[in-house]
């Protein structure tokens, strides 16, 4: 037998896909996923160019009267604003003489000619505005981009602050078991042991006391992230206690790989589709934590404007029927998890098709 | 089992210690001197120094630590640091209220979610299982804040068929006048999550292999339903009560504030707004022990439920 044996022809060089290019293109097929995905990208990019001052830059400006009414209600009756009006002519009425007992007397003539000289011009308020005026005629229109800029970027950065935490904890416990794992663990059960919402406050309760948490909106990031790492902390633990005895990461030892390079450049980008649905699933709970924190005035500062303290003023406003503040938070505030609820789902289905 | 139930609290020997050291950590080292908060504004250092001295912040952290651990086992947290009352009363006297209004909610809840879990579970795929998801979806995306006050407001005030708020001596005048809103509420808000977990549960079970048998052996439909796959459900049903059964004695704090229920949450709302030390740190404390005796309860009771479970 004399058969030659050929090569057999190579075949044609195709590149497969990576995690992230599969996981795009199911995404892409997924009409919620992608409608969800429009949404909360619109959101984003509200908050982006509110920050930027693009739009809502004058949002604390008194632009309406008192309680202005929405444009499409434009000519119902405003009590408060009248109420208002009212109070603002009766203190035009010109003060009783005293001139005879009064020692500046004398100079208020030249005191009025220097007054007459500054031109003031008598700012005409709206009655009404696009979705309504709040107690001070500020328009809940801008209120909201504005109140949507400190409620998302307080979620996102506390969700990105909470799942670091976890994942570099649960890579140390998972990579390393051990003591480190039996550390970790015991400190994992220390913090869940608590109730959750007991843990915030008491977190919230030395930031309030101390200041030691920062000022402005650093708190309430801080006081949700130090409390919220055990969930992706659990994840992350199980996924690396699976990848670190694949043949990969061994072949990364062979090849004189460190053991920070094996955890953070070999495993890391394999389990970082675990990561992510935390952080889009710690994003919601967070933007709804911040809202009841600042509501009960845990969270951001008064001189903020959140969704939380619009609702705060809008449990008042109810009473005498001005309810557009309340349906303007509330309905923005809907909107945008159910978007990033129904994104999460569709990322997981994305990034895990084994669980579906 | 006994020796099971002796090993399980063994184990949580260590975490009490965590906890009792993390609360330490959090209160009296970061929270640090408590005289500036409780003298005020208007003091001189010779009152300071006197506060420091009866609260004992002026003794070094070891021997702190030492009276912590002393308050956590003989239940004496001292007083509170706002109104002078005694902190084991507080926390005495608050428990009923929180749970006048959290029983009811767990018990009408559960026996509510699960019902409408299985009938929707069984008419899976259909037009009507989907329009409950997407109305179950968006109604947990709603702040719970913004339920409370609509409802308050068209309840309470518009409506007028409940107090706004309120609270009486009376168990029987609290059960039915003031605590009937606020359990609606709860019960209105909690059924969207707990739908949807408990129609997954079914539907893991709908699916097994014994359910067909049961239909194949010609058993009425309301008979697989409601002995074979409930019975199956139940144990992760059973995992998810044992989970949200320490919550119900914090109670949901912001129904409490909105409806003036002096109970547990309230207190601790109140506590954190007065940086009233001692009542945070006996309540987070007492909750936690008392988490970790209800997870045992829980596991214990898994033997009663399944009986393929076996204590190691």
């Amino acid at each position: 037998m004399s058969a030659v044996l050929t090569n057999p022809p190579s075949p044609p060089a195709i590149e497969s896909p990576g995690l992230w290019t599969l996981a795009w293109r199911r995404l892409r097929q997924d009409t919620v996923g992608m409608v969800s995905l429009v949404v909360v990208a619109f959101f984003l990019m509200m908050m982006a160019s509110s920050y930027f001052g693009i739009v809502a830059k004058d949002w604390a400006r008194e632009k309406g009267v008192s309680y202005a009414n929405p444009s499409f209600l434009a000519g119902a009756e405003n009590l408060e604003a009248q109420a208002m009006a009212k109070k603002v002519a009766e203190s035009k009425v010109p003060p009783v003489d005293l001139s005879d007992i009064d020692p500046l007397a004398p100079r208020y003539k030249e005191w009025e000619e220097r007054a007459a000289k500054i031109a003031v011009t008598e700012v005409k308020r709206a009655e009404s505005l696009p979705l309504g005026g709040d107690k001070w005629g500020r328009d809940v229109l801008q209120k909201v981009v504005k109140g949507s800029e400190v409620s998302i970027f307080v979620g996102i950065t506390a969700a990105l602050f909470a799942t670091a935490l976890g994942t570099m904890l649960g890579a140390a416990a998972g990579y390393w078991g051990g003591w480190v794992n039996d550390f970790l663990e015991w400190f994992y059960n220390v913090f869940t042991s608590i109730p959750y919402i007991l843990l915030i406050l008491a977190f919230a309760a030395v930031a309030a006391a101390t200041g030691k948490f920062g000022k402005g909106i650093l708190p309430i990031v801080l006081i949700l992230g130090l409390t919220g790492w055990t969930g992706p902390y659990r994840l992350i633990r199980a996924e690396y206690i699976k990848h670190g005895n694949r043949e990969y990461v061994k072949a990364a030892q062979a090849i004189g790989a460190s053991n920070f390079s094996r955890m953070f450049v070999h495993i890391l980008p394999n389990v970082s589709h675990v990561a992510l649905v935390q952080l889009s699933q710690h994003t919601v709970q967070f933007i709804k934590a911040e809202v009841i924190l600042s509501f009960l005035g845990f969270g951001v500062p008064v001189d903020m404007v959140s969704w939380g303290t619009m609702l705060a003023e809008a449990q008042n406003e109810l009473v005498i029927g001005k309810w557009w503040q309340l349906f303007a938070a509330g309905a923005a505030m809907a909107i945008l998890v159910t978007a990033f609820s129904l994104l999460t789902d569709s990322l997981r289905d994305a990034l895990d098709p084994k669980l579906k | 089992m006994t020796a099971y139930v002796i090993r399980r609290l063994w184990q949580m020997i260590p975490t009490i210690a965590g906890v009792i050291l993390l609360i330490f950590f959090l209160f009296n080292w970061v929270g640090g001197d408590p005289a500036q908060v409780l003298a005020g504004k208007i003091s001189n250092p010779e009152q300071i120094a006197n506060i420091r001295k009866q609260l004992g912040v002026d003794q070094p952290y070891w021997y702190q630590l030492w009276v912590f651990v002393q308050q956590v086992f003989t239940f004496d947290f001292g007083r509170s640091w706002s109104t002078n009352e005694e902190v084991s009363r507080i926390l005495l006297t608050r428990v009923g209220p929180t749970l006048t209004i959290m029983i009811p909610v767990l018990v009408i809840e559960t026996v509510l979610a699960v019902l409408f879990a299985i009938m929707v579970a069984y008419v899976r795929g259909s037009v009507t299982d989907r329009t409950i998801m997407i109305v179950c979806t968006v109604a947990m995306s709603i702040s719970f804040l913004v339920y409370i006050i609509v409802f308050q407001w068209l309840f309470g005030f518009i409506l007028g068929w409940f107090p706004v708020q309120g609270w009486s001596e009376s168990f029987w005048k609290n059960l039915f006048t003031y605590a009937p809103l606020p359990i609606m509420l709860a019960v209105f808000v909690g059924l969207a999550p707990q739908l949807r977990l408990y129609r997954s549960f079914f539907l893991d079970e709908i699916n097994q292999d014994y359910v067909r048998t049961a239909r194949a052996k010609g058993l009425p439909e309301k008979k697989v339903m409601l002995k074979h796959v409930l019975r199956n459900a139940m144990i992760p049903i059973l995992t998810n009560i044992g989970i949200s059964l320490p919550g119900i004695f914090v109670g949901s704090f912001l129904l409490e504030v909105f409806f003036s229920v002096p109970g547990l949450g309230r207190e601790i709302i109140t506590a954190v707004n007065r940086s009233d030390f001692p009542v945070i740190k006996a309540v987070t404390v007492y909750l936690a022990i008392l988490t970790m005796l209800i997870n045992l309860i829980v596991d214990v009771m898994y033997k009663y439920v399944d009986p393929r479970v076996s204590f190691k």
